[in-house]
């Protein structure tokens, strides 16, 4: 008893002691971070924001002359018949890609990886990895000379007599959905490793133990204990997806008409091609708005999980 | 983990517009007074003005000592370079001295302020009477005054390879009359040889201003009167237009006959490249319209060197829909010189636009870029007529020409045509439906007061 009694009261007093008296100091290493969110992050977005109330253009008297037009840009975009389409691409791209696509292609690897033998899994690792290090515009150009009417796969189609269609044209969702799912997998797959070597194994024997399967111990012992990485990977993923825009602008450019026009593409096309970047503005906006919903949204799922367990 | 979906807003707005400004920030010094800046377009297709621009370089740098002419292609589509050139003058950090111009930017630019007015140095300048009259107007904004300077002009012709029209018994030299007679000569073509493609025209966003030169304009401005786009009398855009949706209806039955390029291929930008490169050297395509510079792609030193095409390419004028008056349609453009308004060294540019301009140089690119001559002395010049087997069919479409609605508008209207033709030919929309997008698309851009029904 007296031994630890003394020993908390030191600790909380010299931890309270240290925040009173060094206070101004330790907020000193906050101020580069601090000042680069303040430039890079709060800058742009109030940037965004403010040119999404302008009727600013590229060239023109909306050059030379920028007008403070209020909400009249939302109001343009919201009866756009475009914009609902562009959501639902852009949605369907995050789900099929990075939800879909990276997380559970990646938590399969991961998984399979533990199993396999260390040759196959070096070589697959190797591989899967490999689209991940290049640079996007690489990882599209390999993408568009895979799929396009002359590419590899209807070449590979060919030499077993089916005359594959020009897939960027034909299904150019479904083309970038699986563009991205190969460049993005590597990183889930890393992730979900870290996170299944942390599974203490002695729960995993003692649920053998028990008599649980392979399927259940994963369904009932390993993903609830990577719960965590779960949601924190389908953030990552997802924002990252949400941004692509060389990867879809090189293989399909946003068509045929807009039919592969995520929000980047569309606010691209807009402020650039058309030279409205108030326009545009306004739709980067609204994917800020798509991107915090998606956040919003795991990190309650976060939440919830972690005040169950 | 946070800052990712600002990260994805930064990047798609902010961040573009920085790399994309970026890629000619390093251009604009210009401090000390005695370097000029130039920037115009340069590929692997397009170097005739590269040329231009290094002997000018040399001309001008010997001429006047201690002065440096510091030129900065940008290898882009002509849709990337003038996105690129935009954001570099909105800028007197980044603007260039001299920039290459295409007519239908120059009133936009000018209204944009981002266009130094050249009367006071025309002024100055004896040459200036040798230009014509209309190629004059062609860089003047809309308050009257010259803002840049005609390099050139061009129309545009249908293009067809004789051996495939003459293998579908269509009599050769070919001058189709009406709308149907085009189809006509493709329905034979087909009929004789499967695996050519009988007409191709442009669509869709893909090849960009493109689509609306050198396909749909030719179409739009042969229907009803002829009056096209935009009501000049009324100073209004056309809407409601029966014209337009027969201009659309004709590219549908041109695709969905499988006479043109397939749909995909007809969005791929470099279309053209097949077109001329491939298709008609090896008697694959019976026709397309393209402009006077075409023989260009041909000539030795062009992209795609054919020797024979004198021989076997043959030169109509695009007809109107019904055969009614004039006989013709064709369209015309060009690309001019100008000088930036935050230039510090005005007289400088002026004078290497002027040393860019003068007969020698002009006659020269005239000949090597197969434009049409837009100063009378160069016109009127032997070597200029012989260029080419086509310099005098190219030329006489002249007679029968439109230009754009070059205001400050037109650029985003243009956009809107395309993507109606590429609604069309992709089958998303019917003709009526793409035409009535593209009227509340208009409407959305000028205002319900700037337009008139037809």
């Amino acid at each position: 008893m007296t031994t630890i009694g003394p020993a908390q009261d030191t600790r909380v007093t010299r931890r309270s002691g240290i925040s009173r008296g060094t206070t101004p100091a330790r907020a000193l290493p906050l101020v580069p971070a601090g000042g680069l969110l303040l430039v890079f992050l709060a800058g742009p977005i109030v940037w965004a924001l403010y040119g999404s109330l302008t009727d600013r253009a590229l060239s023109g008297a909306r050059a030379a002359d920028p007008q403070f037009i209020g909400l009249d840009n939302f109001a343009r975009l919201f009866a756009d018949p475009v914009l609902p389409l562009s959501i639902g691409i852009t949605v369907a791209f995050v789900v099929g890609s990075a939800i879909i696509g990276q997380n559970v292609l990646g938590l399969v690897l991961a998984v399979l990886f533990r199993v396999g033998s260390r040759a196959v899994t070096g070589i697959v690792g190797v591989l899967v990895v490999t689209a991940w290090v290049l640079p996007e515009i690489v990882a599209a150009f390999i993408g568009y000379a895979f799929l396009s009417a002359d590419g590899t796969l209807n070449a590979m189609l060919a030499g077993v007599g089916i005359a594959g269609p020009n897939w960027l044209y034909a299904f150019p969702l479904v083309a970038i959905i699986i563009a991205n799912t190969w460049r993005g997998t590597a990183f889930s797959m890393m992730i979900y490793r870290a996170a299944l070597d942390d599974v203490p194994l002695e729960v995993i024997e003692s649920s053998m133990i028990d008599g649980a399967g392979a399927w259940q111990r994963l369904r009932l012992i390993t993903l609830p204990m990577i719960r965590p990485t779960i949601f924190t990977n389908l953030m990552l993923t997802t924002l990252q997806t949400l941004s692509v825009f060389t990867l879809i602008w090189v293989m399909t450019k946003g068509g045929p008409g807009n039919l592969s026009s995520t929000l980047p593409v569309l606010a691209y096309t807009e402020a650039f091609q058309f030279g409205d970047i108030g326009y545009g503005n306004a739709i980067a906006v609204v994917m800020l708005v798509l991107g915090a919903v998606f956040s919003i949204g795991y990190v309650l799922s976060l939440r919830a999980g972690g005040s169950r367990t | 983990m946070r800052a990712l979906p600002t990260v994805t807003a930064a990047t798609a707005c902010v961040a573009l517009a920085l790399v994309l400004g970026g890629c000619s920030a390093d251009g604009g010094d210009s401090t000390d007074g005695d370097t000029v800046t130039v920037v115009y377009s340069k590929t692997d297709s397009f170097t005739a003005l590269d040329t231009l621009l290094t002997q000018a370089k040399e001309q001008f740098e010997a001429e006047n000592e201690g002065v440096t002419v510091e030129l900065q292609p940008i290898t882009a589509t002509d849709d990337e370079y003038k996105t690129r050139l935009q954001l570099s003058l909105g800028s007197p950090d980044t603007a260039p001295d001299v920039f290459y111009e295409d007519t239908f930017n120059v009133r936009s630019d000018v209204e944009a302020g981002y266009l130094l007015n050249l009367d006071e140095y025309l002024a100055g300048w004896d040459e200036w009477e040798m230009f014509d009259e209309a190629a004059k107007t062609a860089g003047q904004g809309e308050d009257g005054s010259v803002y840049a300077l005609p390099l050139g002009t061009d129309t545009r012709v249908i293009w067809y390879n004789k051996n495939v029209l003459d293998a579908a018994g269509v009599e050769v030299p070919w001058q189709p009359e009406s709308w149907d007679d085009i189809l006509d000569a493709a329905a034979k073509i087909k009929a004789s040889q499967p695996d050519v493609v009988p007409f191709n025209m442009y669509a869709g966003t893909g090849t960009g201003e493109g689509t609306v030169m050198q396909s749909f304009y030719q179409l739009l401005y042969g229907t009803g009167d002829g009056t096209g786009l935009y009501d000049d009398e009324e100073g209004k855009w056309v809407v409601e237009s029966q014209g337009f949706v027969d201009a659309l209806t004709f590219l549908e039955t041109l695709y969905s006959e499988g006479y043109a390029v397939s749909p995909d291929r007809a969005l791929d930008p470099n279309v053209w490249q097949a077109v001329f490169g491939e298709m008609f050297p090896q008697d694959g395509l019976g026709g397309t319209v393209e402009g006077s510079y075409t023989p260009s792609f041909w000539e030795e030193g062009g992209a795609y060197p054919w020797p024979e095409y004198g021989d076997v390419m043959g030169v109509a004028l695009f007809p109107t829909q019904d055969g009614q008056g004039p006989a013709g349609v064709s369209m015309s453009g060009g690309w001019t010189l100008a000088a930036s308004a935050q230039t510090d060294v005005p007289d400088l540019a002026f004078e290497f636009m002027t040393t860019v301009l003068n007969e020698e140089n002009s006659l020269w690119y005239a000949i090597n870029n197969a434009q049409i001559a837009v100063r009378t002395d160069v016109a009127a010049d032997p070597t200029y007529l012989e260029a080419n087997p086509f310099v005098g069919p190219v030329s006489e479409a002249v007679a029968v020409t439109n230009f754009r609605p070059a205001n400050s508008d037109y650029p985003q209207i243009s956009v809107a045509v395309q993507q109606a033709t590429e609604a069309v030919i992709t089958g998303q929309q019917t003709a009526a439906e793409a035409a009535a997008a593209y009227d509340d698309a208009v409407r959305q851009i000028v205002g319900d007061e700037k337009v008139i029904a037809q």
